[in-house]
């Protein structure tokens, strides 16, 4: 197709390879991602990955906003899993200011942040399928994630971009009816599992589509500096929540599931076998949070005063005045916090330089380095493995352009 | 953590200008010129391994002779431990590359020459990443405006997207709430008039 009429006697044709575009506007690139793939036949030669089209200049913005300002950008980062990026942010901050986070709150994030693991897993697994194939799976996990959402709505007022996360705790305590109402729907999602495990896991399609594809080794890991599942499919157990604990994941009792063979069936494995684990450390976290009521902000600088305070105490209401226009200062120092992310360790480096304003805030995404390593990843595959690579890397525009 | 940065004091003298433990984070501060062989360092001995780059950064302090600050996070999956290296680079200096030693340094350098205007010397591609085809200038430098200098639109009788200079319906709005008391001048208009009387 792409020959020349070289040679008049022999008749040879000159080959040469095939450049096509993959994206920005295609369904299985999973945002706005632009592929230059140089094909040899159906093998892929070269992959160059052009990012940059959901790019918002957050870091920028955030540079002119005061701490509180920003914590809304981060639900704007990775739009899936967005109380995860919230929380990274919440722990920089906290970590300057010295603040000690009430105990009711940590049980809270903790207790969000692996509903949005399920959430981000749900919707990555799901989709993976989809990529190769089946209609049907990307269906049934909506439903789910439908009702993950009503959980978020009900503790924050959105179902997507929460700010629920704030500096010092957390920004509304959860009603007991709302604890019922998660259980009862952690009773109910290991049927799903099942049943979603029924459809996908066996599926031949699924596996000729994923089984020896994209396969990860220890030392790509380290290389291309990878994180999250894109590790653990690999067969080695590194999990922040466990390796750094941070909030108060040390007291919880959960597995870390490993993969064999770090292709990408086995990152598929993990991230299913990771939500049943979520859903363990959610009935401990509620469990625990029946037993402990309290504050769930700690109140000083950092926080509004309580309303009914603000109504008759003039110093209330001032606190309150200032904190929601100047903001609070953050003394001068640098920071970087780190959390694991369902997509693999998100990070925050903070330099503030002692005003109401971060002086420079840089965002650490785990899919900028994933994507990153496409090139090496793809390298000899066929065409069509393009989407069930990407499908498995998990990537989502919003943090890797920022 | 004590233990390591006197470690890698004693390994590497020339090289540690100065290191810090701030709030469990261990910094250390190298000239610019040994970035490249203090990262292969860092990666190769035995009691650091730091195997993995976690970021590459970049600060702007515009007052300072060496303009820029680059800011390196290392991790060790093995060790459990991680580090963070900062050297300072003037405006018109170049940095060598570390793409050699770790592959993953490369979007991270791309990303610090798109936002700052860095150049590394050795790295492979080094073209704009983040910011439009095309694009001018280094946004996350200080002297950046946050509205940029362009905007762009599509136009219906060109049937594209034309490029125009950005032109702002109303002024920019920077709210400086830093606390009225200390930071902002109460200068009403007339009362220069009786500084210089008196």
């Amino acid at each position: 197709m792409d020959g020349e009429f070289r040679d008049i006697q022999t008749n040879e044709q000159k080959i040469r390879n095939f450049n096509i575009n993959f994206g920005p506007q295609h369904p299985a690139a999973h945002g706005v991602l632009r592929l230059v793939l140089e094909l040899d036949g159906e093998l892929v030669e070269r992959c160059d990955p052009h990012i940059g089209l959901l790019h918002r200049g957050t870091e920028k913005l955030m540079e002119s906003r005061t701490y509180l300002q920003n914590l809304p950008y981060f639900d704007r980062l990775d739009y899936v899993g967005t109380m995860n990026q919230e929380h990274a942010w919440c722990l920089a901050i906290e970590k300057l200011t010295g603040t000690e986070i009430p105990r009711r709150a940590s049980l809270i994030r903790v207790l969000y942040c692996e509903i949005g693991r399920i959430l981000n897993h749900l919707l990555n697994v799901t989709t993976q399928a989809l990529d190769v194939g089946a209609l049907t799976p990307p269906l049934w996990g909506f439903e789910q994630r439908e009702q993950l959402m009503m959980f978020y709505e009900r503790a924050s007022g959105a179902r997507l971009h929460a700010a629920y996360f704030r500096p010092g705790g957390v920004h509304q305590d959860l009603t007991p009816e709302l604890l019922d109402d998660i259980e009862a729907w952690c009773d109910k999602f290991p049927e799903f599992m099942q049943d979603l495990g029924d459809l996908v896991t066996e599926n031949r399609i699924f596996k000729q589509r994923n089984v020896d594809i994209g396969v990860v080794t220890e030392e790509d890991i380290q290389t291309y500096g990878f994180s999250g599942v894109m590790v653990r499919g690999s067969g080695f157990a590194w999990d922040l929540r466990r390796s750094q604990p941070y909030e108060c994941y040390d007291e919880f009792d959960f597995k870390i599931p490993v993969g064999k063979n770090g292709d990408c069936y086995d990152r598929y494995l993990c991230r299913m076998a990771e939500m049943t684990e979520s859903v363990k450390i959610m009935r401990q976290a509620i469990d625990k949070l029946r037993r402990e009521p309290g504050d769930v902000l700690a109140r000083g600088k950092l926080t509004p005063p309580r309303r009914a305070e603000m109504k008759t105490s003039m110093e209330a209401l001032i606190h309150h005045f200032k904190l929601y226009t100047e903001g609070f200062h953050v003394p001068e120092g640098e920071v970087y916090a780190s959390v694991e992310a369902p997509k693999g360790e998100f990070g925050v480096y903070l330099v503030a330089d002692g005003t109401n304003k971060p002086y420079r805030a840089k965002l650490r995404a785990p899919g900028f380095l994933h994507l990153q390593a496409m090139d090496h990843i793809l390298k000899g595959h066929q065409l069509a493995d393009v989407s069930a690579v990407l499908g498995s890397l998990d990537i989502v525009f919003g943090e890797v352009d920022r | 953590m004590e233990d390591l940065a006197a470690h890698i004091e004693m390994k590497r003298p020339d090289a540690v200008l100065s290191h810090s433990i701030a709030l469990d984070e261990l910094t250390v501060t190298i000239p610019s010129s040994e970035v490249a062989a203090f990262t292969e360092f860092l990666k190769t001995d035995q009691t650091c391994r730091f195997s993995s780059l976690v970021d590459i950064t970049a600060v702007d302090y515009p007052g300072r002779e060496a303009r820029f600050e680059v800011v390196y996070h290392f991790l060790s999956m093995y060790q459990n431990h991680r580090i963070r290296v900062k050297t300072a680079v003037r405006e018109d200096e170049m940095l060598a590359s570390i793409t050699e030693i770790h592959a993953s340094a490369d979007w991270f350098e791309r990303e610090v020459f798109d936002m700052f205007g860095i150049i590394f010397t050795g790295h492979p591609d080094l073209r704009r990443i983040l910011t439009d085809y095309g694009f001018r200038g280094h946004p996350l430098r200080k002297d950046f405006p946050t509205t940029g200098y362009v905007e762009v639109r599509y136009d219906e009788s060109q049937k594209r997207v034309v490029y125009e200079p950005v032109q702002l319906v109303q002024e920019y709005r920077q709210f400086d709430f830093l606390s009225p008391w200390e930071g902002a001048k109460y200068v009403l208009p007339g009362d220069e008039k009786g500084e210089e009387a008196k």
